[in-house]
């Protein structure tokens, strides 16, 4: 459906999007995760034919973009960051523009009364855009994507700006589309991302971090097992805290403990964290009645997909100089920063727990 | 095409340009309709269209400046650029709504026709074609606003640029005669909207001149397309 090879855009001396690779198929929904500048939206612009590629193809539905713009452009609907909305014309104006700027051919009436439905805009249809909340334009602007019912749907942070309702709402919706359309959709909210998409492309610095879906790149990344301790020494002092480390260094397992901020007067937290292999919870909880010290909170910390998505983002040396090999990137190209102390790549476990916390990070935001 | 233009249409009026537009035109060419036509005695329109071309360099970049700059600003020209039309088509589409308000603008004239009809008879040759000069003018002038228009993203920038640019050709002519070099002086004088012009309301149709105002307007629409696709691949 969406072909996009060794796309490269350069600005000057600086590369936006330097190789980026990727098939999508009908049906799919497609989640492109970066940070801020990291080359979503110059990836999607080109995409839509908004702008030009330095070098590289793109192909929609067989139609090469930059070949035959009119007919690739009437396959994709695109909802860009800011909404291109005229804000002096009604909702229903505006529409009604943009059925006419499509050329659709559908029956006008029942379409945009289809498209209004599906957006939750009806009620709104008379009035001014001016006049509307941003939760009301960003659903304008999604309107005006699907109309002429296109193939497929580039959405460029589609919940920006709307509150936890709407966001949802608007999640059910791409769901309820990626069942006709074929959905690609941007954001840096990665529990939205997890929500909604078949399959994530973490995108930083132009180039492709990592192709899986949610499982694969968690699977991929959660081998290390890290939890929180707070445990109550004898003396309430800070004494208390070199007697704990250097005992639950010896437990069996362990294989870094960190005394973390007292929390509590005279208790601290112990940052450990295991091999992966080993569950020494109850090792720990031997320990610690042996001694007489009292564990007041236990709590795992398996990476979510956000700790991979900063660890992806904020690493230093990702891609950029990986990036020039003109084969596509395997599926699973995580490079992760192994030198800090703290981050010792460890068996592939844990995997359930990942699932788990990164339901509990969806739930809450 | 139609698309674009019919929201051009709209917005010129809920914007109020188009009122600011008409209104001042209105003013402009009954004062003068009154003073130069009426108050001479004659039913000859021609001195109300030569004095035309001064208050229309001014108003035309009120009528331009918006078109493209506020598209860029305001990012909907990422719906426009797209959608599966082509690039001509936004232009010609927002150069046609620019000059049809000029045509409904300039077709005050026959009302002024009208009344000089009640007073003498009407000299209807040189009124329609100092019409058709003055909508040639216009062609060329809306055709530069738009160009102007599509370099930035303010609108004033653009309206004030244009009206830069429009009087500059304007006074031009007024310096021709201190052009030492006479392939410059050629040129300066060939490329003179408002001789030109003069020329028509003087009762000559020159066919070159025509030409010359037809292909202005062509060639700014290119150069507004081109500035448009440039602007994709920078």
């Amino acid at each position: 459906m969406i072909e996009v090879k060794n796309l490269v855009k350069r600005y000057g001396d600086k590369k936006a999007v330097n190789d980026i690779s990727f098939k999508v198929e009908r049906g799919e929904i497609l989640g492109f995760l970066g940070p801020n500048g990291a080359g979503k939206s110059t990836t999607m612009n080109m995409l839509t034919g908004y702008i030009s590629s330095t070098s590289g193809q793109i192909l929609i539905n067989g139609t090469d973009i930059l070949e035959d713009p009119k007919k690739a452009k009437a396959n994709i609907g695109y909802l860009p960051e800011i909404p291109p909305l005229y804000v002096d014309m009604t909702v229903d104006g505006y529409l009604n523009f943009v059925y006419d700027l499509k050329k659709c051919k559908l029956s006008r009436k029942a379409h945009l009364k289809d498209v209004c439905d599906l957006c939750k805009i009806s009620d709104v249809r008379s009035r001014l855009i001016k006049n509307l909340s941003k939760g009301y334009r960003q659903r304008v602007g999604l309107a005006q994507a699907l109309i002429n019912n296109p193939p497929v749907l580039i959405l460029d942070e589609p919940t920006v700006g709307l509150d936890p309702n709407q966001i949802i709402e608007i999640r059910t919706l791409i769901k309820k589309l990626g069942k006709r359309h074929t959905v690609i959709l941007s954001s840096h909210i990665l529990p939205e991302i997890q929500a909604v998409c078949d399959r994530i492309i973490i995108i930083n610095k132009g180039v492709v971090a990592a192709d899986g879906t949610a499982d694969e790149i968690a699977k991929s990344i959660t081998n290390e097992h890290k939890m929180t301790l707070r445990i109550e020494g004898p003396t309430h002092t800070a004494s208390d805290k070199d007697m704990i480390v250097t005992a639950l260094r010896a437990v069996d397992g362990v294989k870094y403990v960190r005394a973390d901020m007292e929390r509590e007067r005279g208790v601290y937290d112990y940052d450990v964290e295991t091999d992966g292999k080993t569950d020494v919870r109850r090792a720990i909880n031997a320990l610690c009645s042996e001694k007489g010290w009292n564990i007041l909170m236990l709590q795992l910390s398996d990476l979510t997909l956000e700790d991979i998505f900063l660890k992806i983002t904020m690493g230093e040396q990702i891609g950029s100089d990986k990036g020039n090999d003109s084969k596509p990137r395997p599926r699973i190209n995580l490079v992760f920063d192994n030198s800090s102390e703290t981050e010792n790549a460890a068996s592939d476990k844990g995997s359930e727990n990942a699932e788990a916390s990164a339901d509990d990070n969806g739930g809450e935001k | 095409m139609g698309a674009i233009y019919r929201r051009e249409m709209g917005a010129f009026f809920t914007s109020g340009v188009a009122y600011v537009f008409l209104a001042v035109f209105y003013v402009f060419s009954g004062y003068y309709f009154y003073n130069e036509v009426i108050q001479s005695g004659y039913t000859d329109t021609s001195p109300l269209f030569s004095n035309m071309f001064r208050i229309v360099l001014f108003l035309i970049p009120i009528l331009t400046m918006r078109l493209l700059s506020e598209e860029k600003k305001n990012r909907t020209d990422q719906g426009l650029l797209t959608a599966p039309i082509g690039l001509w088509e936004i232009v010609v589409g927002k150069y046609l709504a620019a000059m049809t308000i000029f045509v409904i603008a300039e077709s005050i004239i026959f009302v002024y026709s009208i009344i000089l009809g009640y007073l003498g008879d009407v000299v209807w040759a040189t009124l329609l074609g100092n019409y058709f000069a003055m909508l040639l003018l216009a062609a060329a002038f809306i055709a530069v606003g738009i160009f102007i228009s599509a370099l930035t993203e303010n609108q004033m920038t653009a309206a004030v640029f244009s009206m830069a640019v429009l009087f500059f050709v304007y006074l031009s002519d007024s310096f021709t005669e201190r052009i030492s070099s006479q392939w410059l002086y050629d040129i300066v004088v060939q490329l003179s909207f408002y001789s030109r012009y003069i020329e028509f309301t003087q009762g000559i149709f020159n066919l070159t001149s025509v030409l010359f105002y037809l292909s202005t307007a062509f060639l700014f629409n290119f150069f507004t397309v081109r500035i448009l696709e440039k602007r994709r691949w920078s």
